[in-house]
């Protein structure tokens, strides 16, 4: 696999919000702290991005709501990974009443239009982090799934894989060892996309109300907060609003960019 | 002609195969609940009479099959009792907020397919121009702008800066505007590059140079194309029809738009368990639907899948 260029300009997007995630804690304080007599001002030397209806600091909170929504959305892009790609290469490598059965289960996780399981979901097992990520997965493993069955059934009677059987290796090893590495490049362009996906999704139920809960600030939730105060605060939801997209614009750029290098590296 | 009925026999069996099992899980969703759903309801100190009031209005005091045998049966007659809040029937719930949302997620369809289509044309046929790069840099920050940012921006500009538009409810048709185009925009972004990378496809196939050696006009060489590019792009609209039905969801919120996306909305918070299952149902259905006969126009479109 060949080192991966991204364009400076993305590249430095990331890098900035990698920094910002990992300066976050020492915003903490100022996040929550509510002052009362700052409410809703608009950017100024003292606060770079103005406040809140609470009088807190709007860039502290956005840069510990890119903490929380960022790793959140990592955490469930790597389970619905492990639990799409195991779905997806044992439909293709068994075949027969397996693939039926898992291509079923496939369907029917396609038969809900886009967010609409995960609002549900999320909404009847009640706030929390770790449901708030189990309504992420139930909709997100789905894509990984797809890859994965589509890559393997195209490899499952390759020469390598046919000679490997004829050495008797066992089935796991094989699915390990010889089919994983070279589905590796798909997969990791289909997690850059459910990455920017999930991020959207999860600032979409903080949006509804059904995500992270206050006082843990999360950029959906700014933004529904903001939206009240339009006329006297626009920043209040322009600023996460930026945030959110610039995140999304980016990794979806660096899934382009990664698409089109892999694709090129393997035409020769 | 006989195999085109079979495969659609076995499309419509297929898709009622998936219609039972979409209402099972919307059934055993009230069962994701955790702990008992009417200690959520109720909270923990409610007496003995009013939880098994509840139970029963809720069905929950039959066994499971039964449970669902009911559900699926109310599914099949469209009726899905009574809200636990509002004193109404669910359906009579359903059909006042079907219509808006029906309305909002039509016209929305319509500005996508007004914007999309023509503005992925003109990217393709003048490739790496001025035209091309704005109409791809608008396709995708279309894209990357979710609707419940791009909503409020909306707001903010056309309702509070300059005080055209209402900023949300329905009480006029103006307020249409600014939902359709907040929920149409994402779309007609992802039809622009679907129809710009289809059209591109097209215009080397040989039959089209050969159109183009004959010296057809420009015109008729696009209405050449565009028989073959309607292909794929349909398979997107059908597809993202149904993305417009879940993204309608979140719009509706923004805009206070009174569509079941609210509906939905609302009964969850208020643990309306009846109209959440009712408008889970109804909106997976039509989706399914909807795929159902995105999968028709695309045989009678193609003579290929056709026969």
């Amino acid at each position: 696999m060949r080192i991966v260029t991204a364009s400076p300009v993305v590249a430095t997007i990331l890098l900035a919000w990698v920094v910002t995630i990992l300066v976050a804690p020492w915003f903490e304080a100022t996040a929550i702290e509510v002052r009362l007599e700052h409410i809703l001002t608009s950017p100024s030397s003292e606060f770079v991005f103005g406040t809140d209806e609470l009088g807190r600091s709007v860039a502290a909170r956005v840069a510990l709501g890119a903490r929380y929504s960022l790793s959140l959305s990592l955490i469930v892009v790597a389970v619905c990974f492990c639990i799409g790609t195991f779905i997806g290469v044992a439909a293709g490598w068994y075949g027969g009443a397996v693939d039926l059965a898992l291509v079923r289960l496939i369907d029917l996780a396609l038969a809900f239009p886009g967010i609409l399981l995960a609002i549900a979901l999320a909404g009847l097992l009640g706030p929390g982090l770790d449901r708030l990520a189990i309504a992420l997965v139930a909709v997100g493993w789905v894509g990984f799934a797809r890859v994965a069955r589509a890559q393997t059934l195209s490899l499952k009677h390759s020469d390598h894989v046919t000679s490997s059987r004829a050495l008797g290796t066992a089935d796991s090893t094989i699915m390990v060892t010889h089919i994983l590495p070279l589905i590796a490049a798909p997969l990791i362009v289909e997690a850059t996309f459910a990455l920017a996906a999930i991020i959207v999704a999860e600032a979409g139920l903080s949006f509804l109300g059904l995500g992270i809960q206050p006082p843990t600030p999360s950029w959906g939730s700014m933004i529904r907060d903001g939206s009240r105060f339009m006329l006297i605060a626009p920043h209040f939801v322009l600023v996460p609003g930026l945030a959110l997209v610039s995140v999304v614009l980016a990794i979806n750029l660096l899934g382009d960019s990664l698409r089109e290098q892999w694709a090129a590296g393997s035409r020769g | 002609m006989r195999d085109w009925s079979n495969g659609i026999a076995a499309q419509i069996g297929s898709a009622l195969l998936t219609v039972i099992a979409v209402a099972t899980i919307v059934f055993s969703l009230i069962h994701a609940v955790p702990g008992d759903p009417v200690d959520v309801l109720l909270g923990e100190y409610a007496s003995t009479s009013d939880r098994a009031a509840i139970r029963t209005r809720l069905g929950l005091d039959a066994p499971l099959s039964t449970q669902w045998w009911h559900f699926l049966n109310g599914a099949v007659r469209l009726d899905f009792g009574e809200s636990l809040l509002r004193e109404q029937a669910v359906n009579d719930l359903l059909w006042f907020h079907l219509r808006y949302t029906a309305l909002l997620a039509a016209s929305a369809f319509v500005i996508a397919i007004a914007v999309g289509i023509p503005l992925g044309i003109i990217a393709a046929t003048r490739v790496g121009g001025l035209a091309d790069r704005g109409a791809m840099v608008l396709a995708l920050l279309g894209l990357a702008v979710p609707n419940f940012v791009l909503g409020p921006v909306f707001i903010w500009i056309f309702a509070i800066h300059f005080g055209w538009l209402p900023a949300g409810g329905a009480d006029s048709g103006a307020a249409l505007i600014l939902p359709a185009l907040t929920l149409g925009i994402s779309m007609a972004a992802l039809l622009a590059r679907m129809t710009r990378a289809t059209m591109l496809e097209v215009i080397n196939q040989p039959y089209m140079i050969a159109a183009r050696a004959r010296g057809l006009s420009s015109w008729s060489l696009n209405v050449h194309a565009m028989r073959n590019v309607a292909l794929p792009v349909v398979t997107v609209m059908g597809l993202q029809l149904g993305a417009l039905l879940g993204g309608a969801v979140i719009t509706e919120a923004v805009f206070g738009w009174p569509g079941i996306g609210l509906l939905l909305v609302d009964a969850i918070q208020q643990r309306d368990y009846p109209v959440v299952q009712a408008c889970v149902l109804v909106i997976s259905l039509t989706y399914v639907g909807l795929n159902l006969v995105t999968e028709f126009v695309y045989r009678w479109l193609d003579p290929r899948v056709r026969c």
